[in-house]
């Protein structure tokens, strides 16, 4: 216990104490409570001096600082006036320096506030964040209607390089995706069939399940996991750098600048890389139906054929185009909206992700309905 | 231009502006005119809302109250149509530089030629490579900006300002972060342009040595009162300001000999 910070407080008058500390007052070390000196200070005959007294304390940090100042802090609070001539030099100096500038009075009246003002402000920020949504719908229509009236501008080059990013570089992750979920829906499809000795039924499974649902809408989740995120990043840190700014400043507009090649890139490759993964997907399935089921490849295929009609093909396909503009409005939207930290840009491609899946499965049920009423 | 009088109009005339982001105001009755040629700094502490008022002149932010008038034509009761007629007069060299990182510096000042003017591509990189020469990065046409220094950054920044020629540049925080070498030659830049263009520049900084070398004039916004509480030339505001504060921070906080500090 030798080598401990230690604290005694002595009275030598009845109204005058001294506060004796010695030993390594380092917070590494754990520093004593200030209470019990606090209180011994309030309590009895009332003071009128304190004074300090630390020839003896080997070594101090921040950690006497504070403690100093919650002890300033409390005597200054009942009219106490405190020498701090007995204070080591630096904490003196420091005390001063902390003490030079008054709190700013300047503060946006923060605060948790009661549960009702927060409901408040919730409710307030949410309808905030509804308009803005909406209006950035509504401009990006209008950028779009700009585009086939031939007057939208944007750099042709960046259409093209936006299109091989999230076209051509996606078939890998999509293959291997579309592949796998072929596989299982056979698999979990082929236990059940079996026991009716309805095995080759599989292949319907397959076929229709991922031409006119599985295929869009995994794809679309990839996409958005792939390509949304990036987008709210590149331009979440775009906005970061001003450059977005730069581009309002020489009036051109950031819609058609930025969000609608990332758009029109999604609109075409996405209905592609559905198709695509729809092949992929029966060629999974094709897999256990061969190597499982003891079909054959021609008998397999065969029974897909008749299964499937182009109609599910194009559901899966328009669909598709839809679940494309939904990726990349809410990665623009989340990236143009994003705050301007690097802390920002991170739940700006989170929050593209999130939003685009919600609104994803919301319009996959909306769709079964409409084409349930249709008759499709 | 349907100016009634014959006498032309201030370039730019700031009326009643109140700036705010939601509820909270930041600066509020700002009124000030710039005139043809001029530069102007706009000055005050950090966070006082100089680079909001920027953006408010550039047209990035509506004022909560008040308008911005250039040459007399209110930019906030402009149509659409207008106004980026009116934005593309105006040139901004932002704090870090803001070229899109995914250009070079040729393509960055290009772009804005491209989408405005009828140039042919061959004039189009000539007056590019005249462009970066001016701010001194002849040659570093096909950089890109995450291969340039910051302050190489700042001056391409400059050279994207002027592609298109404006009548009025905006500078926020020309030499924050720039050695008193670079920022030196960047207040020389400013200066030589003026010369040179004759277009009026606004700078907001807080670099007292900027503001002695190239201000005209100079507006000081107060973070305490929130609004501007000193307009004129520099050198006056620090001699006969009747605000201590504004004689206090153009003397680098150098207090006047008139009262002695405490022990």
């Amino acid at each position: 216990m030798a080598d401990d910070a230690r604290m005694i407080v002595r009275r030598f008058a009845p109204d005058h104490a001294v506060i004796e500390l010695s030993g390594p007052w380092l917070s590494r070390r754990g520093l004593p409570d200030p209470a019990p000196v606090i209180h011994e200070l309030t309590s009895g005959a009332p003071l009128r001096g304190l004074d300090f007294e630390t020839d003896r304390v080997t070594a101090w940090d921040s950690g006497l600082v504070t403690f100093v100042m919650k002890l300033l802090a409390a005597a200054a609070a009942r009219g106490v006036v405190a020498d701090r001539r007995g204070l080591p030099d630096g904490v003196g100096r420091l005390l001063a320096l902390a003490e030079a500038v008054p709190e700013k009075q300047t503060s946006r009246g923060g605060g948790p506030g009661t549960r009702l003002e927060r409901i408040g402000r919730w409710a307030m920020a949410s309808g905030v964040a509804i308009t803005a949504g909406l209006s950035f719908l509504g401009e990006s229509l209008l950028a779009f209607t700009a585009l086939l009236r031939g007057r939208a501008r944007f750099r042709p080059s960046d259409l093209f390089l936006i299109m091989q990013e999230c076209g051509p570089r996606a078939l890998g992750i999509v293959s291997l995706i579309s592949f796998l979920i072929g596989l299982i829906l056979a698999f979990v499809g082929a236990v059940q069939l079996q026991q009716f000795g309805a095995s080759i039924y599989v292949a319907n499974l397959v076929a229709v399940a991922m031409t006119r649902e599985i295929g869009c809408i995994m794809t679309a989740i990839v996409m958005s996991g792939r390509t949304g995120a990036a987008f709210a990043a590149q331009l979440g840190t775009m906005n970061t750098n001003q450059e977005i700014d730069a581009l309002s400043t020489m009036g051109i507009s950031s819609m058609e600048f930025l969000v609608l090649p990332r758009m029109l890139a999604l609109i075409v490759m996405m209905p592609l890389l559905t198709v695509y993964a729809d092949l992929v997907g029966i060629l999974g399935g094709a897999v256990v139906g061969t190597g499982m089921l003891g079909l054959s490849w021609r008998e397999y295929f065969e029974q897909t054929r008749s299964a499937v009609t182009l109609g599910d093909f194009f559901i899966g396909v328009v669909k598709s185009a839809v679940f494309g503009v939904v990726v990349a409005l809410a990665g623009c939207l989340r990236g143009m909206q994003s705050g301007r930290s690097a802390a920002a840009v991170g739940l700006a491609a989170t929050s593209a992700v999130v939003t685009s899946i919600v609104v994803l499965i919301v319009l996959d049920g909306v769709f079964a309905v409409i084409l349930n009423v249709l008759g499709f | 231009m349907s100016s009634v009088s014959r006498a032309a109009p201030p370039r730019i005339e700031v009326t009643d502006l109140t700036m705010a982001y939601g509820a909270f105001v930041i600066q509020r009755d700002l009124s000030f005119t710039i005139q043809r040629g001029e530069i102007f700094v706009i000055m005050g502490g950090s966070g006082c809302g100089k680079s909001t008022l920027l953006n408010h002149l550039v047209g990035l932010k509506k004022p909560a109250r008040g308008d911005v008038l250039y040459d007399g034509e209110s930019f906030w009761h402009a149509d659409d149509a207008a106004q980026e007629r009116l934005r593309r007069r105006l040139g901004v060299s932002f704090q870090a530089g803001a070229l899109w990182s995914s250009m070079t510096l040729a393509e960055n000042i290009a772009l804005p030629l491209e989408t405005f003017t009828e140039l042919s591509p061959r004039d189009i990189r000539e007056i590019v490579s005249l462009k970066l020469a001016l701010v001194g990065l002849a040659g570093f046409e096909t950089f890109y900006p995450s291969e340039v220094s910051g302050g190489m950054l700042k001056r391409a920044g400059v050279a994207r300002a002027m592609a298109l020629d404006p009548d009025i540049l905006f500078f926020d925080e020309p030499s924050a972060g720039l050695d008193p070498i670079s920022s030196r030659r960047l207040d020389d830049l400013i200066l030589e342009l003026r010369a040179s263009l004759g277009a009026t520049m606004v700078v907001v900084t807080h670099e007292l040595a900027s503001i002695f070398t190239i201000a005209d004039n100079a507006v000081f916004l107060d973070a305490e009162t929130r609004t501007m509480i000193a307009l004129g030339p520099p050198a006056r505001l620090r001699d006969e300001s009747p605000h201590p504060s504004v004689r206090t921070f153009l003397r680098r906080g150098q207090l006047e000999p008139v009262t002695g500090g405490s022990s």
